[in-house]
């Protein structure tokens, strides 16, 4: 029976942590600035592709994947610099440009790189509960997805940047007025989206075939999520992933994936109908 | 009627415009005359996409509403126009399967669009769900590559995309080749003209209202979810139009002509000709479509690099499109210059319009 029960929450932490992971970062921009980066994609890609080619030199995989998420997160950094910073106050403009951004970048890696990159393979190892074998991956990357909010947690709710951070968030005229440098508060947040967006790809790099559009294959999850998710990464983002995860675990063990992510896409149009600002409104109302 | 074609919600009005107008068309008219066929069917493929791209301004530009969904109604009609003909069976049917698959279109947008609409979502929501929506359609054809998947005879055949329907035919005679491009340049005289109309009537005021300031539209008595649905559904069903007409030019559609990149291809269009302006677009996106089919020959990947950098370059540089403003400021320099040269009372009718040249 437990063995049973155990199957189930795998399968669970499976989806949850893939949404996690994938929606995080997209969340995170989302909700300080109110941007949607279009980008978000080829940033997971470019993790993927760091942590690959780091770990073909030679680099051990755990170090190689935090290599790949601080590069992302700096050329986060410079895109804001360059492009994005320029869009604050024109949120859709900003879709367009980091759309835009998006298609030059896979594009060209398509035209330079090609399709011709030497994957790694999942790291081996597995546990047997009960008749099932589990692959500890899995496990691992439902860690890592707990451990990013934890984190989020942690930098946004119990240190000065998070406190300066939600402040901005909240009301970023008088956060400034107050003497908060807002434009370096902007740049660091999306450093840090963009290097969970690395993170993510790092992290599923063993586990998928490495080709340029392989962003595509995140966007709707990581979409989906923040659309029901709302403004709040740890409100929002979370729970959505938890109801998401149940929705497409049950699906997904009956009908496969694609109408498991079909159903998902149903239930948030449905949703959307009934929670326009998404569910952490509703758990922010609750809360005050 | 004739007098809601000029209005403050298009540019280029009066003789000059018109006259410019009537030239364009009946250059188009007599060009296969002189142009062999092949040039003719590839003229007629970029025509296509105009539907779409004008049903995208409708939306965006005159709506306010951002949909990155121009793709999914393309499939839904594409595919829905390859089913339709190959189960009723060729001839003067696939007239039928024209029409209903654009109708199916329009039925798939009310749906959505009810949803997105009446569930408030609007501005960057609106443009990640309808995407979000699009690529779970173009995975879903993607995986359709067994034979259980098949509705009637037809099969849905997976990435490698749907054939064998028959071509749009009447009686025994195809439209194909120069048929099809008098009947695309037919078509697309009277979508514009029907749109020039829409958005200039009383219907349309609402409409350019309700993307100016929602609220305020909603105070003044409308029922602004309506005219958006409205929107939504002539725009998207725009797209099915083209999903329809692609599917039968070509006699066969794949999933690559929903999901990405194809979904960003109308945004880019419509982005960089001016999504103010219906004669903007028009003309804006028949030069890129020229362009990119001309780059494409050469390499698929260098014209979608610049499209992108189109897309880019358009938002950072002059958001309201480079037609639209290089159209403008023609308009301006060639209106100084006539008021200089000459009386004041003339300024009026030197609001001509150059985009068509």
């Amino acid at each position: 029976m437990s063995a049973e029960l155990f199957s189930v929450f795998y399968q669970f932490a499976d989806v949850f942590a893939f949404l996690i992971l994938s929606a995080a970062g997209l969340a995170i921009v989302f909700g300080m600035m109110g941007v949607i980066n279009m980008a978000h994609g080829e940033f997971i890609m470019c993790g993927a592709y760091v942590t690959v080619g780091l770990v073909n030199l030679g680099v051990p995989l755990p170090i190689a994947q935090i290599l790949a998420a601080l590069t992302a997160g700096i050329i986060g950094m410079i895109v804001e610099y360059l492009v994005v910073r320029r869009f604050y106050k024109r949120p859709l403009d900003s879709l367009l440009a980091t759309w835009g951004l998006s298609l030059i970048v896979t594009q060209s890696m398509l035209l330079t790189v090609g399709s011709a990159v030497r994957g790694i393979g999942t790291p081996e190892g597995s546990f047997a509960i009960g008749g099932y074998t589990f692959s500890t991956y899995r496990l691992v990357l439902f860690f890592c997805a707990v451990a990013v909010l934890a984190g989020l947690y942690i930098i946004f709710m119990k240190t000065r940047f998070g406190v300066i951070a939600r402040a901005t968030m909240q009301n970023a005229a008088m956060a400034k007025a107050l003497g908060a440098r807002t434009g370096r508060i902007y740049s660091i947040s999306f450093g840090i989206g963009t290097a969970l967006a690395g993170l993510c790809g790092a992290l599923y790099a063993p586990t998928m075939t490495l080709i340029p559009t392989m962003g595509a294959t995140f966007v709707v999850e990581s979409f989906v999520t923040v659309v029901i998710g709302g403004a709040n990464v740890l409100l929002g983002t979370a729970p959505a992933a938890v109801f998401l995860a149940m929705i497409r675990m049950a699906l997904n063990a009956s009908y496969g994936q694609i109408i498991g992510q079909i159903g998902m896409l149903f239930a948030v149009i449905l949703i959307i109908r009934v929670l326009p600002e998404g569910l952490s409104s509703v758990l922010v109302r609750r809360g005050r | 009627m004739l007098k809601l074609l000029d209005g403050p919600q298009t540019l280029g009005r009066g003789r000059i415009f018109w006259s410019c107008f009537l030239a364009v068309l009946a250059g188009a008219l007599i060009y296969p005359l002189f142009a062999d066929s092949y040039d003719v069917g590839n003229f007629a493929y970029f025509l296509i996409w105009i539907f779409m791209a004008l049903g995208l301004c409708l939306m965006w530009g005159y709506g306010g509403m951002l949909s990155f969904g121009q793709t999914f109604f393309f499939g839904i009609a594409g595919y829905g126009y390859g089913v339709l003909a190959i189960n009723m069976g060729g001839g003067t049917t696939t007239i039928a399967a024209l029409v209903l698959s654009v109708v199916v279109a329009m039925i798939a947008a009310g749906i959505l669009g009810y949803f997105m609409i009446w569930g408030g979502i609007s501005g960057i929501f609106f443009g990640i769900v309808t995407l979000s929506a699009t690529l779970v359609l173009a995975f879903f054809l993607g995986q359709t590559a067994g034979p259980e998947w098949h509705i009637g005879p037809a099969r849905l055949n997976g990435f490698n995309g749907m054939k064998g329907m028959d071509p749009l035919t009447v009686g025994s005679f195809d439209i194909e080749g120069s048929a099809l491009y008098y009947l695309m340049i037919a078509l697309i005289v009277i979508v514009y003209i029907a749109l020039r109309m829409l958005v200039n009537s009383s219907v349309g005021n609402v409409i350019v209202a309700t993307r100016e300031n929602p609220q305020r539209a909603e105070m003044l008595g409308y029922d602004v979810r309506k005219y958006q649905l409205l929107t939504f559904v002539i725009g998207s069903g725009l797209a099915g139009l083209s999903g329809a007409l692609y599917t039968s030019w070509g006699q066969f559609i794949t999933p690559s002509s929903i999901g990405l990149p194809a979904a960003a291809m109308p945004i880019v269009w419509v982005a960089f000709s001016g999504r103010n302006d219906l004669t903007a677009t028009l003309v804006g996106s028949f030069l890129l479509l020229f362009g990119f089919q001309t780059i494409t020959v050469y390499s698929q990947q260098a014209a979608l690099v610049l499209m992108g950098v189109l897309l880019l370059a358009t938002v950072m540089l002059a958001p309201q499109g480079f037609v639209l403003g290089i159209g403008k400021l023609v308009v301006d320099w060639w209106g100084r210059r006539r008021r200089r040269d000459e009386a004041p009372a003339l300024a009026d009718t030197s609001r001509l319009q150059s985009d068509e040249t």
